[in-house]
């Protein structure tokens, strides 16, 4: 995002209104196991990352079921994709495609949200 | 010289296809890089070439590496390869003798017996035309073994096939219909001028007696000019470039030159050398889940035809066990790995975040040790390790005992290149900054990538099955042999990965008994958890993880050993059988001696109290 | 008379046996142990009151001394077989019994606590599961760590093999969550010093006076409850243990150091189960606890006319469930052995 000088506020409510669900939609589709998290945290615990930066891949899901694609985008980056995470995930979900399917499909749907 | 209008057809035939092939070599090889052309130039008039040769005949020719898997269906590509090649020598030998000329255009070698209508006289045009009819009747036995394969692809060891496009389908019918009309003209003429020999002769006599054979000369022979030329142009459109194709690679394998991580021209000559052969379908484990369409000779097609989506690309184990059964030799998981490159390279991360801090190690440092992100799930192999390396007073280094970053080698086998080389140049630098001269590893995976893509002169990468072994050999570690059975499963990155096959089963020998099973060295089963299937279901994964283990079972071990957390961890979960690493077989032992021996002296000291 | 066959002589087994034989009729357990209670044996403690095992043990004790059925111990069932309207039932590989209607009662097993590696139970000194705790909390339990201290901080891991794919068990154990609320009180009459946390997903607070229970352990007992589940421990040199978690209500990793760590370990059908359902060709669910024919009206039937279903073997089960399940199988069977 460009910075033009300013900080933008974050809305405080979520709207639900304004949610632009495609990428959502798009990786719910080719990876159907991420609907079935329950946010236990084991992924961000186990997290070869969070070691070396501020990082939680738990998170990749609420930012994505909200639309916020910025976000998204910048904390995405951050996965080694070493793939611990899936090793502990009890409900077995492919992180690792979610998080490639993102990575691929975010500049399509990058939207701004204020 | 006379003539006949129905060799144009063939002719130009022959000429399209040569200047085809002429043209796209050219412009693949244009597209490799300088060091590759210069290898190329530097080994042309070397040993290689020679070596080339070899393989080109052993391989392209008599398909030994087809033979090896089954003997009808290494016949059946035999006979058309190497029959039709000595076909075409014979066939021109036989034209140069009775011309008396070396300058004889093709088609009066390839239409010979159309051309020349009186009888072979002399001793060498008879034995070369009775070369020339026991040649077709070897090659029709060929072709009659691959109409039969056609229908009933089992007798050939062969499960599955590809299916067949339409230029495939064209090629096939003409390569089916050259040799037959071939014979029925030459048998046809014979019956005519008498100019047959051995098998033409008798046959063209028995159709004389039965057909109008003068009517059907001409016919004949312009049948098997338009198959021979229907073959040539469809050529280019079917699987049957691997033909040409693959004595190019043949040969460029031989000078050294390898798959890159970026698609080049070499990549181009593998994709087009596939025979579509289907081999590579029998041998992936991906058919256990029930997923039939992403095996290498389709991703290969798909890749021919522009067609690849990322869904088949990377529904793959990457386990290597189709590239060790290819026939053709070709570097399928690179191919693969060369293709997610290109198909992810538009979203790389830079991994900013990884700062490295001064790197405080012990200068009597002896060893690194780097269990991997996985091992850190499976802590009986790390403190099996541990405890390994104080019994055999090793001053080590835990490199990723707090934290690291990740190996690079998942992200490699993604596609995720770019990325890869980051998390490489920070940890390289970890371990450089160590001064240490050996690094251990627990993890098959880091294994790999520390071994091939890590730049680390003047120090030793090991995984620790082998470092083990060195212990051991250097009586660093006590012996015990326990009463234990046990089947070595080799984990995909150690062994067809790395080529380390036998120093884990000579350590595990020392220590347990280990029992050979069907599948396992160059043919050993993945255990279904590869981390370079990112597109597999979980319940796909333990369909292919239960098929091994049914057969680890049917030998009733006591354990299934391995020497990767990975596959120790997808084993486990399905609570069949205990799984153990390689090390803690190790420490489990050394532990047993140690105990054994600790009752030992306690009963010597009750004794001396006794006295 | 109609004679029963009840298999196991667990709670559910004998309280059913007890009141069969109350009905008038002839009924024999078949025990694999030595001894009845199952595993109740194991337990010293039951929430929500924190009732002594004993209690319940001594009752099952005289129901089995006093009424008029057998029990027929270390043995097991081979096979089962319908002859006649009747079953015939091989026991041990060598006599045989018949019986008019069979009552499999086959309880649980706990979850091998070995299986999630990455806790490090038989691995690490100080990893211990709520079965293995329950013996310590006895009056002579001793708790202490290493360099024998009292241990100053605690975990528990609440769904230790259960809602787990990993662990194959996809099910609430149901049971887990409140057996941790109560340990963590006993632990913490007996430490009054030390800090307790609870690792959880969801507390699952389902029965009477469960909930009563969670918040007097928040209020009065002071045991901290952490939402995040926890991906993995490892053991420094002095054997205490490092944890990870993520606490996810503040969305950041959490690392912890403590002395001890409980695994709350869940239900699992056991090998006795299934080997029951093989032997009588009745259906197992998914999880691998028994079928009853009927979720809502038939839950002590089974798929087969004549063979009926008591307590934990058709899903995790709580003691006060276990009775109450089969007492009611025991009414099941007495009014189809009457319609009959």
């Amino acid at each position: 995002m460009k910075d033009f000088g300013f900080t933008m506020i974050k809305q405080r409510t979520i709207d639900y209104d304004q949610f632009d669900g495609r990428l959502l939609n798009e990786v719910l589709e080719m990876e159907p196991s991420f609907k079935v998290c329950l946010s236990c945290g084991g992924c961000t615990a186990t997290c070869s990352a969070v070691d070396l930066v501020s990082f939680n891949v738990r998170r990749m899901n609420l930012l994505l079921r909200r639309g916020e694609t910025v976000e998204l985008e910048s904390e995405i980056k951050k996965c080694m994709l070493c793939g611990k995470c899936m090793l502990v995930c009890p409900r077995g979900i492919n992180i690792r495609n979610v998080i490639m399917l993102i990575k691929k499909s975010i500049p399509k749907y990058k939207t701004v949200t204020l | 010289m006379e003539t006949n209008p129905f060799i144009w057809p063939f002719t130009i035939g022959l000429l399209f296809i040569s200047c085809f092939l002429i043209i796209i070599v050219s412009i693949w090889i244009s597209g490799l890089s300088h060091i590759d052309k210069s290898r190329i130039v530097h080994s042309i008039f070397t040993r290689k070439s020679l070596l080339a040769i070899r393989e080109t005949f052993m391989e392209s020719l008599l398909h030994r590496k087809i033979f090896r898997k089954n003997l009808v269906l290494g016949y059946m590509h035999m006979s058309l390869a190497f029959g039709w090649f000595l076909l075409i020598v014979v066939g021109h030998i036989q034209a140069w003798n009775y011309y008396r000329s070396l300058s004889v255009p093709a088609y009066k070698a390839i239409f010979f017996r159309y051309f020349v209508t009186e009888p072979a006289t002399t001793l060498s045009e008879k034995t070369l035309a009775a070369c020339v009819d026991l040649l077709l009747v070897f090659i029709l036995s060929g072709v009659m073994l691959a109409y039969f394969k056609r229908l009933n692809s089992r007798v050939f060891g062969i499960k599955k096939t590809t299916k067949l496009k339409a230029g495939d389908r064209i090629a096939l019918t003409a390569l089916w219909l050259i040799f037959p009309l071939r014979f029925l003209a030459e048998s046809v003429s014979a019956g005519i001028h008498h100019n047959g020999s051995i098998v033409s002769q008798p046959t063209g006599q028995i159709l004389s007696s039965l057909l109008p054979v003068h009517s059907l000369e001409m016919p004949l022979w312009w049948a098997y000019s338009l198959a021979l030329t229907l073959f040539f142009v469809s050529l280019p459109v079917s699987r049957y470039m691997h033909i040409p194709v693959e004595v190019v690679l043949i040969f460029l394998r031989n000078y050294g030159i390898r798959i890159k991580k970026r698609i080049d021209g070499y990549s181009r000559i593998q994709v087009y050398s596939c025979s579509r052969c289907g081999i590579c379908l029998d041998s992936c484990q991906m058919t256990h889940a029930e997923i039939k369409d992403t095996q290498s000779v389709y991703v290969l097609k798909h890749i021919r035809n522009k067609n690849l989506t990322d869904e088949k690309l990377f529904n793959c184990l990457l386990c290597g066990r189709c590239q060790s059964d290819c026939p053709v030799g070709l570097s399928l998981n690179d191919l693969r790995i060369t293709q997610r490159i290109e198909s992810t390279k538009e979203y790389n991360s830079s991994y900013e975040y990884l700062k490295n801090g001064p790197v405080e190690v012990s200068p009597q440092t002896e060893v690194i040790y780097f269990a991997g992100c996985m091992t850190h799930l499976t802590p009986a192999i790390i403190k099996s390790m541990k405890e390994i390396f104080a019994v055999a007073r090793v001053k080590y280094w835990f490199m990723d005992e707090d934290k690291t970053s990740c190996c690079g080698r998942p992200l490699m086998q993604v596609g995720q290149y770019e990325a890869a080389k980051k998390l490489i140049g920070h940890n390289q630098e970890r371990i450089l900054a160590s001064k240490a001269n050996k690094l251990v590893v627990s993890c098959p995976i880091c294994f790999k990538v520390f071994n091939e893509d890590y730049a680390l002169p003047g120090i030793t990468v090991q995984h620790h099955s082998e470092y083990l072994l060195e212990l051991m050999v250097n009586k660093r570690l006590p012996m015990n042999k326990m009463p234990l059975r046990v089947v070595y499963h080799d984990p995909c990155e150690l062994g067809r990965g790395s080529g380390i096959y036998h120093q884990p089963r000579l350590l595990l020998d020392e220590y347990a008994e280990v029992i050979p099973v069907k599948n396992e060295k160059e043919t050993a089963f993945c255990c279904g958890g590869s981390l370079a299937n990112i597109k597999i279901q979980m319940n796909e994964r333990n369909q292919i993880r239960d098929e091994a283990l049914e057969e680890y079972l049917s030998y009733r071990p006591d354990v299934l050993a391995t020497a990767c957390p990975l596959c120790k961890k997808t084993f486990a979960k399905s609570n069949k059988l205990p799984v153990h690493d390689i090390a803690e077989i190790v420490y489990m032992a050394i532990q047993e001696k140690q105990n054994l021996q600790k009752t030992e002296y306690k009963k010597e000291m009750k004794m001396e109290f006794w006295k | 008379m109609k004679h029963i066959v009840i298999i196991g002589g667990g709670i559910a087994g004998i309280e059913t046996a007890s009141a069969l034989t109350d009905a008038g009729h002839w009924v024999t357990v078949i025990e694999k142990e030595a001894q009845v209670g199952g595993k109740l044996n194991n337990w010293s403690y039951l929430f929500p009151d924190f009732t002594p095992v004993d209690k319940i043990k001594s009752v099952l004790q005289e129901k089995c001394s006093e009424k008029d059925f057998s029990i027929l111990h270390q043995t097991e069932v081979s096979s089962i077989h319908r002859k006649n309207g009747k079953f015939n039932i091989e026991i041990s590989g060598e006599h045989q019994l018949e019986a008019d209607a069979v009552v499999v009662a086959t309880g649980y097993e706990l979850f091998d606590a070995r299986r999630k590696e990455e806790y490090g139970y038989k691995i690490y000194d100080h990893v211990i599961t709520s079965a293995d705790l329950e013996q310590l909390l006895l009056p002579n339990g001793d708790l202490t760590v290493a360099a024998g201290e009292n241990p100053k901080r605690i975990a528990f891991v609440h769904c230790v093999g259960s809602r787990d794919e990993k662990s194959g068990n996809h099910y609430c154990s149901k049971v887990c969550c409140i057996t941790g609320v109560k340990q963590a009180i006993e632990l913490r009459k007996r430490l009054p010093e030390a800090e307790i946390y609870c690792f959880y997903m969801d507390l699952r607070m389902y029965g009477k006076r469960f909930e009563e229970l969670y918040r007097e352990a928040q209020e009065k007992y002071d045991i901290e409850f952490i939402r995040g589940r926890l991906s993995e421990a490892s053991e420094k040199i002095d054997k205490s243990l490092l944890i990870k978690a993520e606490d996810t209500l503040s969305g950041r990793p959490l690392k912890m150091n403590i002395d001890l760590l409980v695994l709350l370990v869940g239900m699992e059908a056991g090998k006795g189960t299934a080997s029951a359902a093989a032997s009588c060709g009745i259906g197992c669910e998914d999880s691998g606890f028994l079928k009853t024919a009927d979720s809502f009206l038939k839950s002590n039937f089974s798929e087969q006319e004549g063979i009926f279903l008591a307590g934990s073997c058709t899903a995790p089960m709580s003691v006060n469930d276990t009775i109450l399940h089969a007492r009611s199988a025991a009414q099941e069977v007495n009014n189809w052995l009457l319609r009959r």
